[in-house]
C-alpha cells in the first residue's frame, strides 16, 4: 500500500444534496510550510466527523478555516451552500450559525456564566433578554453546570469551563458546531464530563466535526473518521474500519504508536 | 523656619485656583479617555488607513511640548481660525475651553499606549471566540476586549492622570487662571518663593495622592482573574 491519499475525488462525485460542509481542493501556507494540501472534505447534515492526525498535520487549521478564523490561499469553503464571505457582516452571520468551542475554552473572563452564553443570542440576534436568559439557564442546566450561572470562568474547573463554552456556542443554535481538541487541556478526570455532551449532542443529531486525540470518542460517536497526515486527508472512513482495517501506511503507523500501550 | 504670614485668602483666591486645576484635569481626563480610545481602536483596526492615522497621530502629538501643543490651540485656532469652540465673547471661558483641547490632544496619546498594551495582555483566544459567535469588530472590541484591557491598565492610567493634573499648570501660558498661574502672581507679589512654592506643591500633592491611591486600589480589585 502506498501513502497515495484514498479520498474520494470532489470534483468526480458532486457532493450530496444535504452536504452541510463542502470544503473543495482548499489549500493553505503558514510561509513556506503547506499546512493544508488539496483538502477535500464533504460534512452532509446530521453527521459527526471526527478528524484525528499527529500533531502538525493541519487537522486544527482545517477546523478552523471552516469559520474562516483561519484564511485559505485557494480552493472554497461552501456552507449550507453559500460560500463563505470575505471579511465583514456577511461573515459575522455566518459565523453565528457555526458553533466553535477551542482547546483552550476561551470564556470571557469579565464576565459570568450567564453573561458568557447569553453574549451572543443578545448582540448578534438581538434576541429578548428574559427568553434568552431562560433558554441559557436550560442549556446550562443540559450541560450539568446550572448552578454555577453566577460564578466567573476562573471560578470554575477546566471541564465545567468546556461545558460552559459549549453551551454558549449551542446558545447560538449554529447549524454545525466545531470542536478544535476541546479535551487536550483538560485534566483527565475531566475529559468524560466533556465527552459525554458531546456524545449526547451527537445523539441529538447536531452536525459536528471533531479535532481530537480521543480514540474511545472517535469509535463510539463518530459516522466518519478523517486520517489527516502532512497536510493531507490521507483516509477517510468509518469508525471501525478505520481503527481495525486501516488501509493507509500512513494510518497503520500513526494507530500502532497510539493504540499500543 | 517658613512664614505663611503673608498669606491672606481674601486677596489670593487659593481654592478658585485649584477649583479651576480641578476643572482642567476632569474635563481633560474625561476627554482623553474618550479620544485616546478611540485612538486604540483605530491602531488595532484592520483598516490601514486607520491605523496609519492613528500611528501617525500618535508619533506627532506625542513628540510635541505641551506648551507648543497648547499655545498652538490658541494662536492657531483662536486668533487665526477664530475657532472659540462656542464659548461666546468671554475669554477666559475660551482659553479654558482651549487649554483643554490641547491638553486631551496631547493627554490621549498617552491613554491609546497604555491601553493598546492593555489590549496586548488580552489573549487572543478571548478575541476569537468573540468572533466566532458572530460579533463585528467594534462589539469584539466594546464588548469583549476593552472592558478586559481597560482593568489592566488601570495603574498605567493612574499614571497618565497624575502627570495630566501636573500638566494644567501649562494652562496658565494662554492665561487660564489655574493654580500655577496664581502661584505666579503670588511669587512676584510677595517675593516669598519658599513659602510659596511649598504651599502650592503641597496643594498639588493634596490632589493627585487620593486619586493615585484610591485608582491603585480599583486596579488590584478590578484585575481580571484568568
Amino acid at each position: 500500500m502506498s501513502d497515495a491519499p484514498l479520498t474520494k475525488d470532489s470534483a468526480a462525485n458532486p457532493p450530496p444534496a444535504d452536504a452541510l460542509v463542502v470544503l473543495d481542493s482548499v489549500n493553505k501556507h503558514f510561509g513556506a510550510l503547506h499546512v493544508l494540501r488539496d483538502i477535500n472534505l464533504t460534512i452532509t447534515r446530521g453527521e459527526v466527523v471526527v478528524v484525528i492526525g499527529p500533531s502538525g498535520s493541519g487537522k486544527s487549521t482545517l477546523c478552523r478555516a471552516i469559520n474562516r478564523l483561519e484564511t485559505i490561499d485557494s480552493g472554497t469553503i461552501t456552507i449550507d451552500g453559500a460560500p463563505l464571505p470575505a471579511e465583514g457582516r456577511e461573515l459575522a452571520r455566518l459565523r453565528s450559525d457555526v458553533g466553535m468551542v477551542f482547546q483552550s475554552f476561551n470564556l470571557f473572563a469579565h464576565k459570568t456564566v450567564l453573561q458568557n452564553v447569553t453574549l451572543g443570542p443578545l448582540k448578534v440576534r438581538r434576541q429578548n433578554k428574559a427568553e434568552v436568559e431562560a433558554r441559557a439557564r436550560t442549556l446550562l442546566d443540559r450541560v450539568g453546570v446550572g448552578n454555577q450561572a453566577d460564578k466567573y470562568p476562573a471560578q470554575l474547573s477546566g471541564g465545567q469551563q468546556q461545558r460552559v463554552a459549549i453551551a454558549r456556542a449551542l446558545a447560538m443554535e449554529p447549524k454545525v458546531m466545531l470542536f478544535d481538541e476541546p479535551t487536550s487541556a483538560l485534566d483527565p478526570e475531566m475529559i468524560n464530563e466533556v465527552l459525554e455532551v458531546m456524545r449526547q449532542l451527537a445523539r441529538e443529531g447536531m452536525t459536528m466535526v471533531v479535532v481530537t486525540h480521543e480514540m474511545g470518542f472517535a469509535r463510539s460517536a463518530a459516522n466518519r473518521v478523517v486520517f489527516m497526515a502532512d497536510g493531507r486527508i490521507v483516509e477517510e472512513a468509518e469508525p471501525h474500519q478505520f481503527f481495525d482495517n486501516p488501509r493507509s501506511d500512513r494510518a497503520k503507523d500513526f494507530l500502532s504508536k497510539i493504540l499500543q500501550h | 523656619m517658613l512664614d505663611f504670614s503673608f498669606l491672606d485668602l481674601d486677596e489670593y483666591d487659593l481654592f478658585g485656583a485649584f477649583w479651576m486645576t480641578v476643572q482642567l484635569t476632569v474635563a481633560s481626563a474625561i476627554g482623553s479617555l474618550i479620544w485616546g480610545t478611540v485612538l486604540a481602536a483605530m491602531r488595532v483596526s484592520p483598516v490601514p488607513v486607520m491605523r496609519a492615522f492613528g500611528t501617525l497621530y500618535i508619533n506627532i502629538v506625542r513628540n510635541i511640548p505641551l506648551t507648543i501643543v497648547i499655545v498652538a490651540c490658541a494662536q492657531v485656532l483662536a486668533f487665526r481660525l477664530e475657532i472659540t469652540l462656542g464659548a461666546g465673547p468671554d475669554i477666559d471661558d475660551r482659553n479654558f475651553r482651549l487649554a483643554v483641547l490641547g491638553l486631551v490632544a496631547y493627554t490621549s496619546t498617552f491613554v491609546c499606549e497604555a491601553l493598546r498594551s492593555g489590549i496586548n495582555t488580552v489573549p487572543v483566544g478571548q478575541a476569537e471566540a468573540a468572533r466566532a459567535l458572530g460579533l463585528n469588530f467594534t462589539q469584539v472590541l466594546r464588548l469583549v476586549v476593552l472592558p478586559q484591557a481597560y482593568r489592566s491598565v488601570v495603574a498605567p492610567l493612574a499614571n497618565v492622570l497624575i502627570a495630566l493634573t501636573k500638566n494644567t499648570t501649562v494652562a496658565m501660558a494662554i492665561g487660564v487662571a489655574e493654580a500655577a498661574f496664581l502661584m505666579n502672581e503670588m511669587i512676584e507679589n510677595e517675593a516669598r518663593p519658599l513659602e510659596i512654592g511649598v504651599l502650592f506643591a503641597a496643594g498639588f500633592i493634596l490632589l493627585t495622592l487620593p486619586s493615585g491611591l484610591l485608582l491603585g486600589r480599583l486596579a488590584r480589585k478590578l484585575a481580571v482573574k484568568r
